[in-house]
C-alpha cells in the first residue's frame, strides 16, 4: 500500500472524523494531538496482513497495537516529561499556566544554576567561586562522590567479575550452579539485608588484620559495598557473551603453538571484551545508582547523587531534583547507546549477525 | 581502544578524588536539625565563635535521633563533635553510655553574675547535656484561607467546622498528647491517662476521627512548606520554623499555642569525639547569656538560662518583639504540657508499635 | 598445553592398544589415572579463576550476613552488665511462683550498683534497660532509677531495700524476664516479629491485636509485590510479543524504549511518578483537564499503596519484558499459521500453541519480579505514605530509628528465608544462568 492509499483507507478516516469531535468537545490543542498521536501511532504501524485476514482479525491487530502504544507511552513518558519540568520557573514539581502557553518567563535554568550554588558559602560572591563551588556545592560534592565511588567498585568488580566468569564458563567447572548461585545472590538478597549485615559487620573493628579500622563512613567500606552489588551483573553479561564462545578457537590457537597467556591475549580477550566492557557498565550504573547502602553506610562528607535525591525527595522537594535527574536521564542515554554498539560490535565479531 | 577509554576515564576520575575535601582535623562538627533552627545557630553561635577563636565549623543536618551517635561510637569512628538533641534522647544515649559527661559548673556564669547551676532553668542540666533552648510543637493554619480560624486544640480535631487536611508529624509521640488534650484532658494529667492502657485506647480513638485527613510529615521544614502549597489547610509543626516563615517570608500563617508541648534541645557530646575539648569550648561559648539570647533574635525559641531572657529583644531584622513568640511566654503556657521525656523513654517502642499497626490498617 | 596432552595420549594409546596390555600415555603412567589427574587439573583451573571472587563475596556479603542473622538470636546485654547476677538467676526456679532468693537479691542490688559506675558502651544499666523494656514497656525507668540509688544500700535485707526503692521490683514476671534475658540466646525477638510474645506466665502467645505490625506487614508485602508481579505480567505480554514479532530493526529501535527506564536512576525514576500523581501532578490535570474529575476532588494518587503500585510497576517492568522477549524470539511464527490453517481461531491457537511455549519467560519473568518487589524499599519509603510500606522499611526503621537492632535483624532473618525459598524456586524452574540483561 502506498502512502496515499494508506490515507485513504477506513481506518484513517475515521480517526479523523473521531479527532475532529475530540476537538470539537474538549476545543483544546495539546489535548487533540496526544488524542492524534495515542490512535494514530497503531495505525501507521499496521504491517501489511495477510490477504485472507478479515476485518475482526484487522480490528484486533488495531486494538492490540494501541495497547502497546499505551504501554510504551508509559514506560517512557515520566522519564520524558520530567525534562521540560525541570525548566520551570516556579519551584513547583507541574506545569504552570505559562508554560502550557509556551511563555518564555514560564521557562528558567534556575535550577541548573542551583545545582552548583546550593550549598556554597558565597553563592554570589566573585572571588574563589570556582573552588567554592568545588569544594562546597552540595550537588557538586555528591557527584563527585558518586564517580570515586562508582569507579573503584566497578574496577573490583569487573577484575573479579571476568575472572570468575571465565572460570564458569569453563566445561569442566565443578559446583557450577551452587558457585553461580552464591555470586549472583547479592542482586536477589534485598539490599535493606545486605545493607545491614554490612552496616553491623563494617562497624566492628580489628576483624580482619586488613580491617584495622571501622569502615562504616569511609569511602572503602562504600566501595566494597558498591561492588559487591556489582559483581551479579558482571557475572551474567561476561558468561552470557563467554557462551557463544567457540572453545575449539583456543584449541586452534595452541595448536599452532601460542603458550597460554598468548591464547589469553590474543584470542579470548578480544572477544570477552565487549562483555567485560558492558559488565563493567552495569556495575557501575548499579553503583551509581544505588542508594540503600548509602543510607546505611555513608556520613554527609559521602553522600552520592541518588542519596542527595532521596533527602531532597523526603524533606524539601525542589525542581533543582528534576535539574539533576534531567542530567542523569541524559548520562543514561549515553550509556545506553554505548551499550548498544558494543552489542552489535560483539555480534558482528562473533558472526552472529551480518551488522 | 575502548579499553584505553575506560582506563583514561578512570585516570580522571582518580583525579577527582584525590581532590576530595576530608574535614581537616580541629574542625569542629556541628550536628543540629537543618533548615531555620540551623540557621539561628549559624548565626548567634558559630560565626561568633569563629570570629572569636579562628576554629573552623563544619556544620551538619540531621533529623533527630541518636541511631548515628550509636553508630559512630560502637564504630569507634566518632566523626560528630558536638550534637542537639531532644532531651529523651540525651537521657537514653547518656544512660547508654555513649556520650562524655559534663560539669555543668564548669559552664560561665550568667550575666548577672550568677553560677550557671542557678542561672540555668530547672530541669536543663544533666550529666550528659546542656539544654540551650525551648521549643514546642504547635499547630498552625493559614489566616488567608481560614480568616476565622481555629482556637484550641479541640477544633484541630473538629473537621466539620475546620475542613480541610491536616499535617501531623509520623510517630506516636506529641500526636498522643495533643488527641487527649483535644478529648478535654487536662495538660497537667495527660501523661497520668497516657500511663493507663484506657488512656492510649482514648488518645488512638481521638486520632482516628481524622486519620482520613492526615498527611504525615518527618522532617521540620516540610510543614509550613506543606501549608504554603495548600496541601494542608492545618498542620503541627515546631513553632519556631512556623515564626520563621511568617516572619522572614511574611506568609500569612498563625499559631495556636493552646495545648502545645514543649520540650528541650540539649548539646550532647558523642563519647570519644576526635575534638572533645573544643566541642566542649563550643558548648560553654553557645550557651551564654549573650548567645542564647542572640539566638532568640532569630528564632521564637526560649533560652534556657533565666539571664538570657531580659536580653531578648526583636527579631534580628524586623520590629517584631520576640518575647510573645516564645513558647515560655505565659500567655502561651496557659494550657501546655512538658514533654515527658521519661514516660517517652519507658513507653517509646511499645506506642510507635501501635502506631505504626494503626497506621498502616 | 592440557589438550595438546590428549591429543598426543591419543597417539600413545593406539600404540598401546596394540600392544594388548592397558592403555600407557607418553610419560608411562596408564592413561586412566593421567586422564583423571588431567581432569583434575583442569577442574581445580576453572575453580581457582573463580576462587578470588568467591572469597571476596563470601567476606563481604555471606559473613555480614550471617552475622546479622546471629544477631537476631544473641543478645548479650543483660550478661554484660550484670555478669555475676545473670550467673546466679540460672539457679532460681520461676516455676515455683516464689521470687528469687535473698543471695540473688544481694548479688542482683551489688551488680546493679557497680553497672551503675561502668560507662563503657553496651555494658552500662541503660543498656540492659533497653533490653529489658523490648519485653517488659514501662520497665526502663524502673532500672535507671534504681541504680542510681543502688549504691546506697549496703546491707541487707536487700529483697525489701529494693522493694523500698520502688514497689515495682516486687513483681514476679520482671524477674521471669530478667532471667529469661540473662540467656544470651533468645528467641524473643524472633517472636516479637512474628508478633508473638511470652505472657504472665512465660508461655508463648500472640501479642495483642492492637500491637501487631509485622506479620500484617509482611503480608502486605508479599500481596502487593504479587499485584505488581500480576500488573507487570499483563502490560509486560503484549510489548514482548510485539517486540518479538517486529523486523529486527524496528524491534531494536522499541527495545531501547524499554531499555531506557532499566538504565535511568531509581532516584529519578521515583521523582517521576511524584510529578505525575501528586495532586497538582500531571494526570490529575489531565483528569481535571477532560473533566472527569473537578479541581476540588483531585484524586490522591501517590503518597499511598496506589503511588507505591505504579511506581514499582514502572520500575521493575523491564525485569519482566526482557525475560518473556528472549523466550518469545524463539518461537518460530509458523507454529501459530499451520495452528490457524488448521481451522484454530486466533484465541485457540493462541492458548493452545503460543502460550504453552512462553511458560518459561513467563516463570522467569515473574519470578525475578516477585523476588526484586519482595525486597523493595526506596520507593515505598518515598512514595508509600503511611499504608504503602514494605516489610524493608520496618527493618530499615529499626536499625536507624528506633535501635531495636536485634528486632531488625530477626525481621531481616524472616524476609531472607522468605526471599531464599523464591531464589531456590527460580534456580529449580529456571536456572539461574538463564538470567540476561538484552
Amino acid at each position: 500500500m502506498t502512502l496515499s492509499q494508506r490515507i485513504q483507507s477506513p481506518g484513517f478516516l475515521a480517526l479523523a472524523i473521531a479527532t475532529i469531535a475530540f476537538f470539537f468537545l474538549t476545543s483544546s490543542m495539546a489535548g487533540t494531538i496526544g488524542f492524534l498521536l495515542i490512535f494514530g501511532i497503531p495505525l501507521f504501524a499496521m504491517n501489511e496482513l495477510p490477504g485472507y485476514a478479515t476485518t475482526k482479525d484487522k480490528i484486533e491487530k488495531y486494538i492490540f497495537l494501541t495497547v502497546c502504544t499505551l504501554i510504551f507511552i508509559f514506560l517512557i513518558t515520566p522519564i520524558l516529561i520530567i525534562i521540560p519540568l525541570s525548566f520551570n520557573a516556579e519551584p513547583y514539581f507541574s506545569f504552570t499556566e505559562g508554560m502550557m502557553n509556551l511563555e518564555g518567563s514560564a521557562y528558567s535554568t534556575r535550577w541548573y544554576a542551583d545545582i552548583f550554588r546550593f550549598g556554597m558559602t558565597a553563592p554570589d560572591g566573585t572571588e574563589n567561586w570556582w573552588s567554592d563551588m568545588w569544594n562546597n556545592a552540595t550537588w557538586i560534592r555528591a557527584t563527585r562522590n558518586s564517580f570515586f565511588i562508582a569507579v573503584f567498585a566497578t574496577i573490583l568488580a569487573t577484575g573479579f567479575g571476568t575472572l570468575a566468569a571465565l572460570g564458569l564458563s569453563r566445561p569442566e567447572m565443578p559446583y557450577r550452579a551452587q558457585i553461580t548461585s552464591l555470586l549472583i545472590s547479592p542482586m536477589i538478597v534485598p539490599l535493606v539485608i545486605t545493607a545491614t549485615g554490612m552496616f553491623f559487620f563494617f562497624a566492628q573493628k580489628d576483624i580482619f588484620p586488613f580491617f584495622p579500622e571501622s569502615l562504616v563512613n569511609t569511602y572503602t567500606g562504600l566501595i566494597l559495598a558498591h561492588a559487591t552489588l556489582g559483581v551479579p551483573f558482571v557475572i551474567i553479561t561476561v558468561t552470557a557473551t563467554l557462551s557463544g564462545f567457540d572453545r575449539s578457537l583456543i584449541r586452534a590457537s595452541q595448536s599452532m603453538g601460542a603458550t597460554g597467556w598468548t591464547t589469553f591475549r590474543r584470542v579470548i580477550m578480544p572477544l570477552i571484551t565487549p562483555g567485560m566492557i558492558s559488565g563493567a557498565l552495569f556495575a557501575f550504573i548499579t553503583s551509581f545508582d544505588e542508594v540503600v547502602a548509602v543510607i546505611f553506610l555513608a556520613d554527609v562528607d559521602q553522600r552520592t547523587i541518588p542519596r542527595q535525591m532521596f533527602s531532597g525527595l523526603r524533606e524539601q522537594i525542589s525542581p533543582t531534583i528534576l535539574a539533576v535527574a534531567t542530567i542523569l536521564v541524559l548520562i543514561s542515554i549515553a550509556l545506553l547507546t554505548t551499550l548498544e554498539m558494543l552489542r552489535r560490535r560483539s555480534e558482528r565479531l562473533r558472526g552472529l549477525s551480518p551488522g | 581502544m575502548t579499553l584505553t577509554k575506560l582506563l583514561a576515564g578512570t585516570a580522571i576520575s582518580l583525579a577527582i578524588a584525590s581532590g576530595s575535601t576530608a574535614a581537616f582535623a580541629g574542625d569542629l562538627t556541628v550536628v543540629s536539625w537543618g533548615g531555620a533552627y540551623t540557621k539561628s545557630q549559624v548565626e548567634a553561635y558559630h560565626k561568633p565563635y569563629i570570629a572569636k577563636t579562628g576554629t573552623n565549623i563544619k556544620s551538619e543536618d540531621y533529623n533527630g535521633g541518636i541511631a548515628e551517635i550509636k553508630a559512630q561510637v560502637e564504630a569507634g569512628n566518632v566523626t560528630w563533635d558536638i550534637v542537639d538533641v531532644e532531651l529523651s534522647d540525651a537521657i537514653r544515649a547518656c544512660d547508654e553510655g555513649l556520650l562524655e559527661t559534663i560539669d555543668a559548673s564548669t559552664l560561665p556564669a550568667g550575666a548577672d553574675g550568677k553560677a550557671a547551676t542557678e542561672d540555668f532553668l530547672p530541669g536543663t542540666l544533666y550529666d550528659c547535656a546542656v539544654a540551650n533552648i525551648v521549643w514546642s510543637t504547635i499547630f498552625a493554619y493559614d489566616s488567608s484561607k481560614m480568616p476565622n480560624g481555629p482556637k484550641t486544640m479541640a477544633d484541630f480535631f473538629d473537621t466539620k467546622a475546620f475542613p480541610g487536611k491536616r499535617g501531623l508529624r509520623k510517630g506516636a509521640k506529641v500526636n498522643l498528647e495533643f488527641a487527649l488534650i483535644a478529648d478535654g484532658v487536662a495538660a497537667k494529667d495527660v501523661y497520668s491517662v497516657l500511663e493507663t492502657p484506657e488512656g492510649v485506647d482514648r488518645a488512638f480513638a481521638k486520632l482516628d476521627t481524622i486519620k482520613g485527613d492526615v498527611v504525615w510529615w518527618e522532617a521540620g521544614a516540610q510543614p509550613p512548606q506543606m501549608l504554603a502549597d495548600g496541601e494542608v489547610a492545618l498542620t503541627t509543626a515546631y513553632n519556631g520554623r512556623i515564626f520563621n516563615a511568617v516572619a522572614g517570608e511574611g506568609k500569612p500563617f498563625e499559631i495556636v499555642w493552646d495545648g502545645q508541648v514543649w520540650d528541650l534541645d540539649l548539646w550532647v557530646i558523642p563519647k570519644g569525639a576526635k575534638n572533645k575539648d573544643t566541642a566542649l569550648d563550643f558548648l560553654a561559648f553557645s550557651t551564654s547569656t549573650e548567645q542564647l539570647a542572640a539566638q532568640a533574635s532569630y528564632i521564637s525559641y526560649g533560652p534556657a538560662r533565666a539571664s538570657s531572657s531580659p536580653l531578648v529583644g526583636k527579631f534580628h531584622n524586623k520590629d517584631i518583639d520576640m518575647g510573645p513568640q516564645m513558647p515560655t511566654n505565659p500567655a502561651n503556657l496557659t494550657n501546655a504540657v512538658q514533654n515527658n521525656f521519661e514516660f517517652w523513654a519507658d513507653n517509646a517502642d511499645q506506642l510507635n508499635e501501635r502506631f505504626n499497626a494503626w497506621l498502616a490498617k | 598445553m592440557s589438550d595438546t596432552a590428549i591429543n598426543t595420549m591419543g597417539n600413545k594409546a593406539q600404540n598401546a592398544a596394540v600392544n594388548n596390555g592397558p592403555l600407557i600415555a607418553a610419560d608411562g603412567t596408564p592413561l586412566k589415572q593421567k586422564l583423571a589427574k588431567t581432569t583434575r587439573a583442569m577442574k581445580t583451573r576453572a575453580f581457582l579463576l573463580t576462587m578470588p571472587l568467591v572469597l571476596f563475596i563470601i567476606i563481604s556479603f555471606v559473613i555480614p550476613i550471617g552475622q546479622m542473622l546471629h544477631r537476631g538470636f544473641y543478645n548479650p546485654a543483660v550478661s554484660n552488665v550484670m555478669p555475676s547476677f545473670s550467673v546466679a538467676i540460672k539457679d532460681w526456679d520461676e516455676t515455683t511462683g516464689e521470687l528469687p532468693s535473698e543471695e540473688i537479691f544481694e548479688i542482683f542490688v551489688k551488680d546493679l550498683a557497680l553497672a551503675k559506675k561502668n560507662r563503657e558502651v553496651g555494658k552500662t544499666v541503660g543498656n540492659m534497660a533497653t533490653r529489658i523494656n523490648y519485653e517488659l514497656p514501662g520497665s526502663r525507668s524502673l532500672f535507671t532509677k534504681s541504680a542510681r540509688k543502688a549504691g546506697k544500700i549496703t546491707e541487707g535485707p536487700y529483697k525489701e531495700a529494693l522493694f523500698a526503692l520502688d514497689k515495682k521490683w516486687d513483681n514476679h514476671n520482671l524477674w521471669r524476664t530478667l532471667k529469661r534475658a540473662s540467656n544470651d540466646y533468645t528467641i524473643s525477638f524472633f517472636l516479637a516479629a512474628l508478633d508473638m510474645k511470652y505472657d504472665e506466665a512465660g508461655n508463648i502467645t500472640r501479642a495483642d491485636e492492637l500491637y501487631r505490625i509485622y506479620v500484617p506487614i509482611l503480608m502486605k508485602t508479599l500481596l502487593l509485590s504479587a499485584l505488581i508481579t500480576l500488573l507487570c505480567f499483563l502490560i509486560a505480554y503484549p510489548v514482548a510479543y510485539l517486540l518479538s514479532t517486529l523486523p529486527l530493526a524496528t524491534s531494536n529501535l522499541l527495545m531501547i524504549l524499554v531499555l531506557l527506564p532499566f538504565w535511568t536512576s531509581l532516584l529519578v525514576r521515583t521523582s517521576a511518578w511524584i510529578a505525575m500523581l501528586q495532586q497538582q501532578g500531571i494526570i490529575n490535570n489531565i483528569f481535571v483537564f477532560l473533566g472527569l474529575i473537578g479541581d476540588e476532588s483531585r484524586i490522591q494518587m501517590i503518597y499511598n499503596q496506589t503511588g507505591t503500585v505504579i511506581s514499582m510497576v514502572h520500575i521493575l517492568l523491564p525485569f519482566m519484558i526482557l525475560p518473556l522477549y528472549s523466550v518469545m524470539k524463539t518461537i518460530p511464527p509458523s507454529y501459530m499459521r499451520a495452528a490457524k490453517s488448521m481451522g484454530a481461531t486466533n484465541t485457540y491457537a493462541f492458548r493452545r500453541v503460543y502460550f504453552p511455549q512462553t511458560i518459561p519467560g513467563i516463570a522467569a519473568g515473574t519470578l525475578l519480579v516477585f523476588i526484586l518487589a519482595i525486597g523493595y524499599y526506596i520507593t515505598p519509603a518515598l512514595v508509600g505514605g503511611s499504608d504503602g510500606l514494605f516489610i524493608s522499611n520496618l527493618i530499615a526503621d529499626h536499625i536507624k530509628k528506633t535501635l531495636n537492632w536485634s528486632l531488625g535483624s530477626a525481621l531481616a532473618a524472616i524476609l531472607l528465608v522468605v526471599v531464599m525459598v523464591f531464589y531456590w524456586m527460580y534456580n529449580r524452574l529456571v536456572g539461574v544462568d538463564k538470567l540476561k540483561f538484552g
